[in-house]
């Protein structure tokens, strides 16, 4: 990467930096800090406007970079990725939207707590709601940390470090300062941004084709080295049956985990109505499908274009494939569209990486304000100051998330990613689902369904290839792995649900049909709804 | 637009029709602001206009059509706030109980749980196809595009007309039910709750 590829890059993202930071500062002027304003923009964002921000909740650079360089290197099996990141939104948009906009007003625990006695669903629901949280952040800062190295040629230990810590205080200062209302805003831009991006590349690729799918594909084949094995599955995940269980396990992690979500989940609440809501759903599943539709033609353009080899040979893990394919499209290394084109895509990935972790601390800082200090404190406290305690846990959980990004810099992100997921999926999903729509659902199952998901999925990891046994592990020199799968979901999601049924069959407790009633009718009509 | 709805409307339902009914008045009233249930439209609706929403609700949409009316809801409106006493709780269990909400839950339900098996059987049996039998996936069908081109397409189309048709049955089978039941169930807690305090 030469110098003017880092400066121009730099001064793009730089603006970006820039441009959101007066949108915090011009959005905080009238702040009332109250807990509407702060934690739901004050609800009055438009659907369109929410379905944006959603989407550009949803795609991170995981997905931007992660998943079109699976494709350029494995072909079809990268696929199968944006297949289930898909299909998962109609979960959300079937079960979860409406129903959680009507009965809740800030997070998931909201939601349960209608129903159950509060204090302790709500210390299990902010515990597995922040657990989530930390994860996915920790992957989003990770990406960061790789895409600078890339970035600034070589792999600068120090510029690595810098970056993961000057994204995670850009981060405070959004959410400290703007709240929910800039932050949505931050990923409006993003997304805009970051379809723009996709829109350019995917077009360039076809226009390099004449339109031609099906000479991509053959080209993409032929450079791959693989033949006609690329277009079809197994490259990746064909081997043993480990593997396959392991992809298995993946995809219902992948497709019950975004609806466990909770900055996904939080989004909701900036909409007037569950209409509302249900619209924005509408909105991103159409965004999201789109540019899923089109990382496909960027991975097999990569790799019809730049070359499988060529892609691996700059990075091992095909996250660099993107910015090759700009590159290449601009007209070559040397070339001034070459560089302009590689600048963009750069800073699109990062203003990216900045936008989704703004969102994630911001659904964190909640669930610790909202959910763990106001049951934890068992004094009653003003809005106002727990809005004072969201701002404080929004710095804690910076700190914490820099300091594990900065340790975890060696993992890989796409696993993290996935392993939010199912942690999501086994934690908070099954809690959700039994309360909205179980009679029968009581405290115990609650409270059961939340830690018998949480504890196996994360115990699972850490007995898994992923921590140690294996020469990629986290400690490649210790082997305490008893379970051969990298992805927990295909046990613990069962669990998950499992616990939430055991833990309401041995309750003692009668479980309260007016509170249920009030669930319901609330969750389907939208009474008492704030 | 033919209202698909065509029992008469109570107090503060309005003509409708496709702009009507999206700018209902009263929308998003919040429970707790004082003043007369109709009394402040909101802006919100009227002044973000969502593509998606009117090419909707605009064309061929409208299913029912003149041959075949919607079935009715059956209305739960009582003499509003008849007992002061009662507390806010016996007000939901009594929604709850009632026949419109019991039809607004069954047509919602109706939907959603078919369609929920439908998707979720398809993408585990296509991701079950991707890991076990790629030599069946393989098999070509035009030119480069294969079997398992075909099916990833297929999921994505599959999501773009679930997502369709859930709008659609909710916009006309659902909506205008569950808002009269929000308004009559906020009604009913308010009276319970003025005669409680």
């Amino acid at each position: 990467m030469t110098g003017d590829h880092q400066t121009l890059a730099l001064l793009l993202f730089s603006t970006f930096v820039a441009v959101t930071l007066a949108i915090t500062t011009w959005v905080g002027r009238h702040r009332h800090g109250s807990a509407e304003e702060f934690y739901a923009g004050g609800r009055l964002f438009s659907p369109m406007e929410n379905g944006f921000a959603i989407s550009g909740d949803y795609m991170s650079a995981a997905s931007f970079l992660g998943i079109s360089g699976l494709i350029a290197l494995y072909g079809y099996d990268g696929m199968l990725y944006s297949v289930g990141f898909l299909v998962a939104w109609l979960v959300v948009l079937f079960l979860v939207a409406e129903l959680v906009r009507n009965c809740g007003r800030f997070t998931l625990a909201d939601v349960v707590a209608a129903r159950m006695r509060e204090r302790p669903v709500r210390i299990a629901a902010g515990t597995s709601s922040v657990t989530v949280s930390v994860l996915y952040l920790v992957a989003q800062m990770v990406g960061a940390g790789s895409l600078v190295a890339l970035l600034l040629g070589g792999t600068s230990e120090a510029a690595r470090t810098w970056t993961v810590i000057g994204v995670g205080a850009l981060m405070v200062i959004y959410v400290s300062l703007g709240g929910m209302r800039a932050t949505t805003w931050i990923q409006i831009v993003k997304a805009v941004l970051l379809l723009g991006g996709t829109v350019t590349l995917t077009t360039l690729v076809l226009v390099r084709f004449h339109g031609d799918v099906d000479r991509l594909l053959r080209t993409a084949a032929e450079r791959s080295g693989h033949g006609d094995a690329f277009l079809a599955p197994g490259l990746a995940y064909g081997g043993d049956w480990v593997s396959r269980f392991d992809f298995i396990s993946l995809g219902l992690a992948l497709v019950l985990g975004t609806a466990g979500l909770p900055h996904i989940l939080s989004r909701f609440y900036t909409v007037p109505t569950a209409r509302a809501a249900r619209r924005s759903v509408v909105w991103s599943i159409g965004l999201i499908g789109g540019f899923y539709l089109m990382t496909i033609v960027l991975g097999f353009g990569a790799a019809a274009l730049v070359g499988s080899d060529a892609v691996r040979a700059s990075n091992a893990a095909g996250n660099t494939a993107v910015p090759l394919l700009a590159l290449d499209l601009g007209g070559g290394a040397q070339s001034t569209g070459g560089t302009v084109l590689f600048a963009v895509v750069a800073a699109v990935a990062f203003a990216t990486i900045l936008a989704v972790v703004a969102g994630i601390t911001l659904a964190s800082s909640a669930s610790v304000a909202h959910d763990l200090y106001a049951s934890l404190r068992r004094r009653r406290s003003e809005p106002r100051s727990e809005v004072a305690v969201a701002r404080v846990a929004a710095v804690g959980i910076g700190a914490v998330a820099i300091g594990l990004g900065l340790l975890a810099r060696d993992l890989n992100v796409a696993f993290l990613v996935g392993l939010a997921f199912a942690v999501a999926a086994s934690a908070n999903l099954p809690v959700l689902l039994y309360s909205l729509f179980w009679r029968g659902f009581t405290t115990r199952g609650a409270v059961w369904a939340v830690y018998g998901g949480l504890v196996p999925s994360v115990v699972l990891v850490l007995l898994s290839p992923v921590v140690s046994g294996s020469p990629q592990s986290l400690f490649p020199g210790l082997d305490f792995q008893y379970f051969p799968l990298q992805n927990p979901g295909l046990v613990s999601i069962p669990l998950g649900f499992l616990a939430g049924w055991l833990g309401t069959a041995t309750s003692p407790e009668v479980p309260d049909e007016a509170r249920h009633a009030e669930t319901e009718v609330r969750s389907l009509t939208g009474a008492g709804a704030v | 637009m033919q209202s698909s709805n065509d029992r008469p409307r109570g107090a503060g339902g309005g003509p409708e029709s496709a702009a009507g009914h999206r700018a209902a008045p009263g929308r998003g009233h919040v429970e707790t602001a004082p003043g007369p249930r109709y009394a402040e439209p909101r802006h919100e609706d009227l002044r973000y206009d969502d593509p998606w929403y009117d090419a909707l609700a605009s064309g061929w949409g409208e299913s029912a059509g003149p041959g075949a009316p919607e079935p009715a809801v059956p209305a739960m409106r009582r003499e509003p706030a008849a007992e002061p006493s009662r507390a806010a709780a016996d007000v939901y269990l009594e929604v709850q109980r009632s026949a419109a909400f019991r039809e607004v839950r069954s047509r919602y339900r109706g939907f959603v749980v078919p369609a929920v098996a439908a998707f979720f059987l398809w993408y585990v049996a296509y991701v079950v196809a991707a890991t076990t039998a790629p030599a069946l996936m393989a098999r070509p069908v035009a030119g480069a595009v294969n079997v398992a081109m075909v099916a990833g397409l297929g999921q994505f189309l599959t999501t773009f007309l679930l997502t369709w048709a859930y709008t659609r049955h909710a916009r006309l089978r659902r909506d205008r039910a569950a808002l009269e039941l929000r308004w009559d169930t906020q009604e009913l807690t308010r009276g319970a709750r003025g005669g409680a305090s």
